[in-house]
């Protein structure tokens, strides 16, 4: 089967940084590809190339068969964007947005009426489609733009950060939606966030980011499993002494402080833990609280990068603030 | 036949937005009004020409300001685009570049031509002798002179990154463009002499050509010997200059990301 997209050693340089370091990626017809990572992982720039909105610096790419570069218009028209930021006319309706669309990608007058009743009623906004856009609310107004994306029936749907920004209850939502159109039009979809649950939820396979390159590239499922078996959470008075006692003694050299709590990657979590304990009450540590839980996509991360994915959001400090507070208790 | 379609919705989209601007339709209407009324009054107190009143000598060239104001207004709005993220979803359509100026200056230039239609029944309503026929024949100088002023908005709005500079356009382009066409004083005629410096950047000022077209065509014989060019003169300088202005604002469209 032809991939939707493929990447060769496609490069993106802004002067000596390397946003894009030679990718090499092919996305697989009907699925929903995830691109995961940190802000500044170089996601976007990835997704902006694919959308030919940005020259790549070297190396190519196909979508959907087309040159990004060479036949750029190609590309255009047979792909969906719904961009990280907003990119509606608020002082437009949201049906008036979509005929505003559908001109545009050249889809035929006599089927505009039909394909946007039918997105309309798709992403539940048929009672609101002749309010002004302005009156919308964020939610409303992100599955109205991924409605958009479809009207003019893309084969391939990019959403760079759909729900950024949205609450919780939206959030899923648009997750549901982003499947149900995925089904309902059977296109191929490529996904980028840097929200963990949200591309374990959607996605059938996740390529990790970091600097510009892939870390890692599978599907959420066997992500997990190559963490095999369980994540240990500890918070202790003593976390940095615990961590190294744990290391030394147990054998357990897959472990590391995250935001002020030890997290011990193991085999069997159910057998570990009486041991954790016990180690620590021969060294007068005071454990506070114990965890066991099946690993996701945030363990995935950190194990391949080393560095949790909420890093370089400053959250940080506020894993030092935590250790200082569980040290004056 | 798709890019003429992508060219219509653009237009329709402008038109749109102007019609749903309630203060500024409102505001339309009494900016002419101020100028003629309270300018017209106050300056004409010393000012003779045979079978003319100084209102009626500056209102083509108010209906040449607010064409103008409107259109440099209208282009800039680009900026706005860009800032709400409106741009990307036209700038990555299939639509070219051409197509996509072309909408946006057809848009926005109906939107000046509806304003200074307004400007023609504001002076109208003051009591302004207007011949209807001559009001016809403005029609099309009005459309000719809005394009390469819209023009001149969207290509610098191509350039612009922020709303910050806004008020720039204001100081170093509206009011030079404006003072600097003949609109509230007539540049030359039987005991007219104006400083050499002033007469000069008028001769290399678009919008004189586009006030004196409208004058010629408004004031009939009366204005003849004041003119600065022949109508037809006036015409073909303007022309010249919306193809020229237009071919500049594809090139900015083009190489904006």
């Amino acid at each position: 089967m032809p991939h939707t997209i493929e990447t060769q050693q496609l490069t993106k340089t802004y002067g000596s940084l390397k946003a894009v370091d030679s990718l090499d990626i092919s996305v697989e017809s009907g699925e929903i590809f995830g691109l995961l990572g940190p802000n500044g992982a170089g996601k976007t720039t990835t997704v902006s190339m694919l959308c030919t909105i940005l020259k790549p610096t070297s190396g190519s790419a196909t979508v959907n068969g087309f040159d990004i570069v060479r036949e750029a218009n190609k590309v255009r028209k047979s792909i969906g964007i719904v961009f990280q930021e907003p990119s509606v006319d608020d002082r437009l309706t949201g049906r008036e947005n979509l005929y505003m669309h559908a001109n545009l990608y050249g889809v035929p007058a006599s089927e505009q009426k039909e394909r946007i009743n039918r997105i309309l009623k798709l992403v539940e906004l048929e009672d609101r489609a002749n309010d002004l856009l302005r009156t919308y609310s964020g939610g409303m107004r992100r599955r109205l733009e991924i409605g958009r994306g479809l009207i003019h029936y893309p084969k391939v749907l990019f959403l760079d950060e759909p729900t950024v920004g949205l609450d919780p209850q939206t959030r899923d939502h648009i997750w549901k939606y982003i499947k149900e159109l995925k089904e309902a039009h059977d296109i191929t979809v490529v996904l980028t966030t840097h929200y963990m649950d949200e591309a374990d939820r959607l996605s059938d396979r996740i390529a990790i980011m970091d600097h510009g390159k892939i870390v890692v590239l599978d599907s959420p499922s066997k992500l997990k499993e190559t963490l095999e078996g369980d994540v240990i959470t500890v918070t202790a008075n003593n976390i940095q002494t615990l961590s190294r006692l744990v290391n030394k003694l147990l054998g357990l050299n897959q472990n590391q402080i995250v935001d002020g709590a030890l997290e011990i990657t193991v085999r069997n979590g159910k057998a570990v833990m009486p041991r954790i304990m016990e180690l620590a009450t021969q060294n007068n540590i005071y454990v506070e609280s114990l965890l066991l839980r099946q690993p996701n996509l945030e363990d995935v991360f950190l194990h391949y990068t080393g560095k949790s994915i909420r890093q370089d959001s400053g959250k940080e400090l506020h894993g030092m603030a935590a250790i200082q507070r569980r040290a004056i208790k | 036949m798709s890019e003429i379609r992508g060219v219509y919705t653009l237009w329709l989209r402008e038109i749109k937005r102007f019609l749903r601007d309630r203060t500024r339709i409102i505001s339309m209407f009494i900016q002419p009004l101020l100028w003629l009324v309270i300018f017209g009054a106050g300056f004409g107190l010393r000012f003779e020409i045979p079978g003319l009143s100084y209102q009626k000598v500056i209102f083509p060239g108010i209906v040449a300001q607010t064409l103008l104001f409107t259109a440099m207004f209208m282009g800039i709005s680009v900026i706005w685009d860009k800032e709400f993220g409106f741009m990307k979803e036209i700038l990555v359509s299939p639509i070219s570049r051409f197509s996509i100026f072309i909408g946006k200056m057809l848009g926005d230039s109906t939107s000046a031509f509806i304003q200074g239609i307004i400007v023609f029944f504001v002076g109208i309503a003051l009591g302004i002798s207007i011949d209807p026929l001559s009001f016809l024949y403005a029609l099309p100088i009005m459309v000719l002179i809005t394009f390469g002023l819209v023009s001149i908005g969207l290509t610098i709005a191509s350039f612009m990154g922020s709303l910050e500079s806004f008020g720039a356009i204001q100081t170093f382009i509206n009011l030079p463009l404006f003072f600097l066409s003949g609109a509230l004083f007539p540049l030359r005629g039987p005991g007219i002499s104006l400083p050499s410096w002033l007469t000069t950047a008028a001769a290399w000022n678009p919008l004189t050509y586009g006030v004196d077209a409208l004058r010629n065509v408004v004031l009939g014989s009366a204005w003849t010997p004041l003119q600065v060019q022949p109508l037809w003169v006036d015409i073909g300088i303007i022309a010249l200059f919306d193809v020229i202005m237009m071919a500049v604002g594809t090139w900015a469209f083009s190489r904006m990301k």
